[in-house]
């Protein structure tokens, strides 16, 4: 069966007739097209697929395109204004938050998420914003740092 | 005006030229390329370890609604694997089957609901065989062969000894021996196994989008595989989300693309779940090691006896070539000599292991680093001392060929010992209320890309073009596949640096056989090195075209012009040409420029002649790594966190420092979850582990800060005298780990991975004998 679904995608308001059974992840990258928001494991064990809703970081592989009726998504592509990256991805590009790239979506929405939060967080805080996601590349240091130098720029006036 | 002065890229910190794309979203992957019309592919798998296939029966499956193609063994008789001399494995099994996962059969479908159900109603009949999970189990006299040609269960035996062993022994003051398991290891890189298969049934072309390392590889296979002329196939590497060397070899899943593409001549995307990444990870074998150090009251290694036993799957992969690292890498580290060693490479029952950051060369040093720090410990010498005492002093050749030009050893050492406050601390780490800390070191080193490319043509190692045209950009075409490990950035840096140009000016086009040169890939650590040199050489040839262009524009001779980058003048008092100016003159000539760049190994970094597969090993260059690790351990609990690391590692120059730091921590923090978490776990050939949550790799949570020291001991061949740095400290992690615990509550471990039930469980083993002594007393 399918429904119509009202929501608002990355500031846009929109209404898509979904399945009932499509996850919210493929609905955004099979249906939508937006294949920034990445698929890294079977559901719910790395957080690749991270998306805010309502400014919340979600996992859009557990979470039932159907049931974000009414109410806000953000995905990886929402972010940056004017062409500049924003405050989160640059933290991520200038301090190598990425290297292979493939979990920076889900890790850039969870911190973009917290800062919307906490736009002033402490080492301990970050650490646990971003502790459900994966990345098999960095170790982790140079996250950390990303995060930081993006709450600083946050503060300088750029968003997050 | 200003002052022009050549624009400088090298040795800075330069974030990675592809990363605004990684950061916004955009950069493509494989699983991210979306054609109308195109099909979903999946793959049944062998739930069966062992068996002789009877049938595989697909005339259900091929009755489901919007099933466009179905292919089994039947449909390819050509066998593949990465190495010339060990291709044994099919893309779909034929006659027999020999692990769970194996692909049997794979479904086209509109979508993938009618792929999965088709996949549900095949059916494969076989006649079980015994199955064997343990390389014990199938070295077993009597166990039946797994293949034909491989008596006894073994891919390949190694055996060589350089000098005498028997003597050195007896000129030691003190001899050890220790038994180590490390366990099997998953490389778990982020983006799951995909390929995109179109085949164009007018022209007879195939076209193949690939998460590979090496699409060279990949092309060779396909065209075996297809039956196809290698004109008619192109391979397109996209974005790809890490590999850690589990993607150097072609998959299976390449090769079923496209035979599922031509076979309903169409379009096929095959993405696979994170369950099948794992069953088909080609990781770090289970290893099982014996080793016997003899040492002088000094210090100095008199003797080596290493005997190695790799469970390598079902299938070669990249095995011959693992078992014989794991004994060439016992040299050019230290100055060894009077070395035995004997491995054996093991056909098994599970999955088919290959080649994981550090190859073949992490376990064997997490051995040979611990019985060095036991050996120390009895002998009362430091640590540091000890490694101090067997040093090789470069340049030099090992006794096993080895070619060693630079050496940043020694300074590694150095960085890590004073960073840490080892001196100071080392001995007097606190104890007790059942909490522990302990300080551990330990070194390693890997090769700057394998000297003898796999495919042996007598092409150049590598080459790289340049295209300059009326447009004034500098465009590289390289065939280096970049993994995330930031290769392309370093052939942006190279090129710019040569020509004295910002950055910005030069764009890299990677990954398309239509337009790129060929590549031997990316793996061992080449690139930087081999690619590196390449790109070297293609900006110097641009450059001495623009040299003569200025030369003719300026009226002067082309000795007598100096290159600022954005000028080109004759003397400091010459007006000069624009950088536009002299590519203009320059064009007159040929119209569009390209310039070709190559680079050669040296015959002499091929290794000798002294055992048969003796040139693996050889390099141009080898990487140094020192560590420094600090832990504390809760008794109560045998849970251990890792409170720090000191990690120097000589790369020769480092090209970019942001890209070394990030790959040096990177390292260090995957050879931690190789030494705490992580392991490849079966039940009768089932991985249980196939899933990130079973499989534990650490989280940011259990990650600790990772100081990096580089140290730069200017290679003389390497591109501005640059290394390797991507995978050199894995393996110093695991041994300066073990030391740790070993100094926090004097208990080693020799198997891997170190968690926390097997923590508790020696503490508790301990506590036990001693309240047992004490009860008797």
């Amino acid at each position: 069966m399918a429904r119509l679904l009202e929501f608002t995608l990355n500031g846009r308001d929109r209404t898509d007739a979904v399945a009932d059974n499509i996850l919210l992840l493929d609905f955004l990258r099979e249906k939508v097209g937006l294949t920034g928001t990445k698929t890294g494991c079977d559901g719910g064990e790395c957080g690749a697929c991270t998306v805010l809703i309502d400014d919340k970081p979600a996992l859009s592989c557990l979470t039932i395109a159907a049931t974000v009726q009414g109410r806000r998504v953000d995905t990886i592509e929402s972010l940056g204004t004017d062409g500049q990256l924003s405050a989160v991805q640059r933290g991520f590009h200038e301090k190598l938050g990425s290297q292979c790239g493939y979990c920076t979506p889900g890790f850039i929405m969870a911190s973009a998420g917290l800062l919307r939060k906490n736009p002033n967080p402490n080492e301990a805080e970050i650490i646990e914003a971003l502790g459900s996601n994966i990345c098999r590349c960095t170790g982790y240091v140079k996250i950390i740092e990303a995060v930081k130098y993006a709450a600083a720029l946050n503060a300088q006036g750029v968003a997050p | 005006m200003n002052k022009i002065v050549p624009a400088h890229n090298i040795g800075g910190y330069v974030p990675m030229i592809d990363g605004p794309e990684k950061v916004s979203g955009r950069a493509k992957y494989t699983a991210d390329i979306l054609h109308p019309g195109m099909l979903a592919g999946r793959i049944y798998r062998s739930p069966y370890s062992h068996g002789e296939i009877v049938a595989v029966d697909v005339s259900e499956a091929l009755k489901v609604p919007g099933v466009r193609a179905i292919v089994t063994g039947a449909d390819c008789d050509k066998a593949f694997g990465v190495l010339p001399i060990a291709r044994t494995e099919y893309p779909l099994a034929r006659d027999r089957v020999r692990y769970r996962g194996e692909p049997v059969a794979a479904v086209a479908a509109v979508d993938d609901a009618s792929a999965r159900e088709a996949l549900r109603r095949i059916k494969l009949t076989v006649r079980e065989l015994p199955a064997y999970y343990t390389s014990k189990a199938a070295l077993a006299p009597g166990a039946v062969q797994l293949h034909e040609k491989k008596p006894g269960n073994v891919e390949r035996d190694v055996l060589f000894e350089l000098g005498s062993a028997e003597q050195g022994f007896a000129q030691a003051d003190l001899v050890r021996e220790g038994t180590y398991n490390c366990a099997e290891v998953c490389q778990n890189q982020m983006e799951m196994h995909a390929a995109v298969a179109e085949y164009d049934a007018v022209r007879e072309r195939m076209t193949v989008h690939a998460s590979t390392q090496v699409p060279y590889y990949v092309h060779l296979m396909l065209s075996q595989i297809l039956g196809m002329e290698m004109s008619h196939i192109r391979v397109i590497k996209p974005h790809v989300g890490g590999g850690f060397g589990c993607r150097t070899e072609t998959l299976a899943i390449e090769l079923i693309a496209a035979l599922l593409a031509r076979n309903c001549n169409g379009t096929v995307r095959l993405v696979t779940t994170r369950e099948e990444t794992f069953i088909t990870h080609r990781g770090r074998p289970e290893t099982d090691i014996k080793l016997k150090i003899g040492m002088r009251k000094d210090g100095r290694i008199k003797a080596v006896e290493c005997e190695c036993d790799q469970r390598g799957g079902a299938h070669s992969g990249y095995g011959v070539v693992t078992i014989l690292y794991a004994g060439s890498m016992l040299y050019a580290i230290y100055d060894l000599h009077n070395v035995k060693y004997t491995g054996r490479r093991v056909l098994t029952n599970t999955p088919p292991c290959g080649a994981f950051r550090g190859h073949g060369t992490v376990d064997i040093r997490f051995a040979f680093e611990s019985l060095v720090d036991e050996l120390a410990a009895e002998l009362g010498l430091d640590p540091f001392a000890v490694r101090r005492a067997n040093l090789l002093q470069a340049p030099t050749f090992t006794d096993n060929d080895m070619m060693v030009n630079s050496y940043g050893l020694p300074e590694c050492m150095d960085w890590v010992e004073k960073e840490s406050g080892w001196a100071r601390r080392k001995g007097k780490m606190p104890k007790g209320h059942g909490i522990s800390k302990g300080l551990g070191m330990a070194c390693s080193h890997y090769i700057s890309g394998a000297s003898k490319p796999v495919n042996w043509t007598g092409e150049p190692h590598a080459t790289v073009k340049i295209k300059l045209d009326f447009d004034g950009s500098i465009v590289v075409l390289s065939g280096a596949a970049d993994i995330g490990q930031g290769s392309t950035t370093i052939l942006a840096q190279t090129v710019a640096e040569v020509l004295g140009l910002d950055l910005s000016r030069v764009r890299v086009v990677t990954g398309d056989s239509e337009v790129v040169p060929k590549d031997n890939g990316s793996y061992s650590s080449r690139v930087t090195f081999m690619v590196g040199n390449a790109a070297l050489d293609a900006a110097r040839n641009l450059k001495s075209v623009l040299v003569s262009a200025a030369a003719r524009k300026l009226e002067a001779r082309p000795e007598d012009i100096e290159c600022l980058g954005e000028l080109y003048r004759a003397g400091a008092q010459d007006k000069g040409a624009t950088f536009d100016e002299v590519v203009a003159e320059a064009l007159k000539d040929s119209g569009t420029i390209t310039v070709t760049g190559n680079y050669s190994t040296t015959p002499e970094s091929h290794g000798g002649k002294k055992y048969r597969g003796s040139a693996i090993g050889g390099t141009m260059g080898y990487s140094y790594s020192a560590q420094v690790v600090e832990v504390t351990v809760d008794e109560e609990t045998g849970v251990v966190t890792v409170d720090r690391v000191w990690v120097a590692h000589d790369c020769g120059k480092a090209l970019n420092r942001l890209t070394v730091e990030g790959q040096v921590q990177g390292s260090v923090w995957m050879g931690m979850g190789q030494a705490m978490s992580e392991e490849a776990a079966y039940h009768d050939g089932l991985m249980l582990t196939a899933n990130m949550l079973d499989y534990r790799v650490p989280t940011i949570q259990d990650s600790p800060p990772i100081e990096v020291g580089i140290v730069e001991s200017m290679d003389p061949h390497g591109p501005f005298g640059a290394k390797e740095a991507g995978e050199g400290s894995l393996a110093a992690f695991l041994p300066a780990l073990t030391n740790a615990i070993a100094d926090a509550i004097g208990i080693r471990f020799n198997d891997l991975p170190v968690t926390p039930d097997r923590v508790f469980e020696a503490i508790e083993k301990r506590r036990l004998a001693l309240g047992k002594n004490n009860g008797g007393a």
